[in-house]
């Protein structure tokens, strides 16, 4: 079956068919195959070197495939890159505006590369600063703007010419929880309003609240793919706890110890604290477990009852703990408060 | 129209980001009035020497000016990642990159009218053949811009284009006959000259501002044509092959 088999020819914005880059002896990216239906939020998800960027970059033309083939709206991508550059609008991982202009003159300037007239440009970049909430820093150099406003002032750039599929990569990576909240509200309009939208992050939680299908990819494999609800089936039934302890350093120096007493719990161990999972389905009973943690001298302040995440989903496909997705974010979050 | 729109908002924007900074055009003063003043107390001749200072001055000024904004400019970019800003845009990379060097022709042409302003003030310039001068300027500045712009692509870091810039340049100021003529080089260090682009347009320089030059005016024209052509040409293979991997 063809990726575009998925989700129908006619409505594919994008197709990827094994698509496979190499670096000297590294395969960064291997055999990839996807579609992504026009008017959906696309989640490519996966740890840092996962093969993410580097699959972004070939859709973008930043970066030429070893092999494979990329269909963009119709127009194979494969060989021409710059084909269907115009219906593209790029957001990369770090804000890239020219730091000695205003964000006024960045934004006008991002529309001028697409060939828009003074006046429509300007016209646009008024608006974009305006829903940004940009506007009363529009004639400020963009250099001396803060970290959530250069993000924001870097999408409003990506969308300046209102581009049919809009590539986002790591869209909310190291801001504040309130700017944050704001892109992705933004992302949502944006696609209401019927923009393609392919979101590369490592924040899955953050694919969870606005991605309808998500990809998985793995030291450059897709591992899994399909829509959210699908994935989430799997979940259905487990429960998941949450400890918190005053003492977590003697909580991490107990691991072992805990695992071997509870041999019927899946524990991890991440800076929250203990997360305990039933190997079945079958109900949870952490009285066993609170009694054991406080005779070890742990006084648990909270245990909380989550519902099963995409993170679990990513977990059990690819085998990889959640601490290292958490060492791969770094010590940032996106969360903030569901939004 | 698009593409049109495209390549002069690159334009102003290098301009307004780069070439127009007070430093710089104080630098575009000051460079050449520098050169100019340096090699008139050198010959200690008077003020009926300067036409035959001029050329080469003028072709200083330009070479300076041109290589080491561009090959800044780009590295700088390259390395703060803005450029890839520029190789999304739907145009094509011949147009891209011209649009980029263009900011550098402009600075480096309006570079070299500097001495020849001062020139004009004390001295005579009536017999200039200002349509053959012009010619020559522009092509030392595509040239020397487009040389510019294969440092850029050569070097990662900005210091490295600063560097990697002189190891073109002075050589090429000593050894095209600006200066001293290439018939009193060692005869095997003549064929090193003639591989020099400027040694061309160092020639159509003397031939517009002193009706002396060595070589046919259509030569120098049509290999300092032919330069710009290779130099903009391995620049851009060599942009596809590092900067699009």
């Amino acid at each position: 079956m063809t990726s575009s088999e998925y989700c129908g020819a006619a409505d594919v914005a994008i197709e990827v068919e094994a698509l496979t880059k190499r670096y000297d002896t590294v395969t960064a990216v291997d055999e990839v195959a996807f579609a992504v239906r026009q008017g959906e939020i696309f989640g490519f998800l996966g740890p840092n070197g996962a093969g993410k960027t580097t699959t972004i970059n070939m859709l973008i033309g930043l970066a030429r495939p070893s092999s494979g083939r990329i269909t963009i709206s119709g127009i194979d991508c494969s060989k021409n890159p710059k084909a269907a550059q115009h219906l593209m609008g790029v957001v990369p991982d770090e804000s890239n505006l020219y730091p000695e202009l205003t964000g006024f003159e960045n934004l006008c300037f991002c529309g001028a590369l697409y060939g828009m007239r003074r006046r429509q440009r300007e016209q646009r970049a008024r608006e974009l600063l305006a829903m940004f909430g940009l506007d009363r820093a529009a004639g400020r150099s963009f250099g001396s703007y803060s970290k959530g406003m250069k993000r924001k002032c870097t999408i409003a750039a990506g969308i300046i010419h209102s581009p049919q599929i809009l590539f986002l990569d790591e869209p909310t990576s190291g801001i504040d929880v309130a700017s944050a909240r704001q892109i992705r509200r933004l992302i949502r309009e944006l696609n209401a309003d019927g923009t393609t939208v392919f979101l590369t992050t490592h924040y899955i939680e953050e694919a969870e609240r606005l991605c309808g299908r998500v990809a998985f990819i793995v030291e450059g494999r897709i591992v899994a793919l399909d829509g959210l609800d699908a994935l989430m089936r799997d979940t259905e039934g487990r429960e998941i706890v949450q400890f918190e302890v005053v003492d977590r350093p003697r909580l991490s120096a107990l691991q072992d110890e805990v695992r071997s007493a509870f041999g019927e719990f899946r524990c991890s161990f991440d800076k929250a604290g203990l997360r305990v999972e039933s190997r079945d389905r079958s109900p949870l009973r952490i009285g066993p477990l609170v009694r054991y943690l406080e005779e070890q001298g742990l006084e648990v302040l909270e245990a909380r009852r989550l519902r099963p995440s995409l993170e679990e989903v990513f977990v059990r496909i690819a085998g990889i703990e959640p601490e290292r997705m958490a060492d791969d974010a770094g010590a940032e979050s996106p969360t903030g408060g569901s939004s | 129209m698009k593409a049109l729109i495209a390549l002069v908002s690159i334009l102003v924007k290098d301009m307004q980001a780069y070439y127009l900074k007070p430093p710089n055009i104080s630098w575009g003063l000051i460079f050449p009035l520098a050169w100019t003043g340096m090699f008139f107390v050198r010959s200690g001749e008077g003020l009926e020497s300067v036409p035959a200072l001029l050329p080469g001055v003028m072709a200083v000024s330009v070479l300076f000016g041109t290589t080491s904004m561009l090959a800044v400019t780009v590295t700088f970019e390259k390395k703060g990642r803005s450029f890839e800003r520029l190789l999304l845009a739907p145009i094509s990379l011949e147009l891209l990159m011209f649009a980029k060097t263009l900011g550098a022709i402009v600075f480096g042409v309006a570079n070299a009218f500097v001495p020849v302003a001062i020139a004009a003030l004390i001295t005579d310039l009536s017999g200039v053949r200002w349509g053959l001068l012009f010619t020559a300027v522009v092509l030392i500045a595509v040239s020397s811009t487009f040389l510019g712009l294969f440092i850029a692509v050569a070097v990662k870091e900005v210091f490295e284009a600063q560097t990697f810039s002189n190891f073109f340049r002075f050589p090429m100021l000593f050894l095209c006959g600006l200066f001293f003529p290439i018939a009193q080089l060692p005869v095997w260090l003549r064929p090193v000259s003639y591989a020099l682009p400027l040694t061309y347009g160092a020639d159509v320089l003397h031939n517009a501002v002193r009706g002396a030059g060595e070589m046919p005016v259509v030569l120098n024209i049509a290999v300092l044509v032919a330069f710009c052509a290779l130099l903009f040409s391995v620049s851009l293979r060599s942009i596809r092959r590092k900067w699009i991997v």
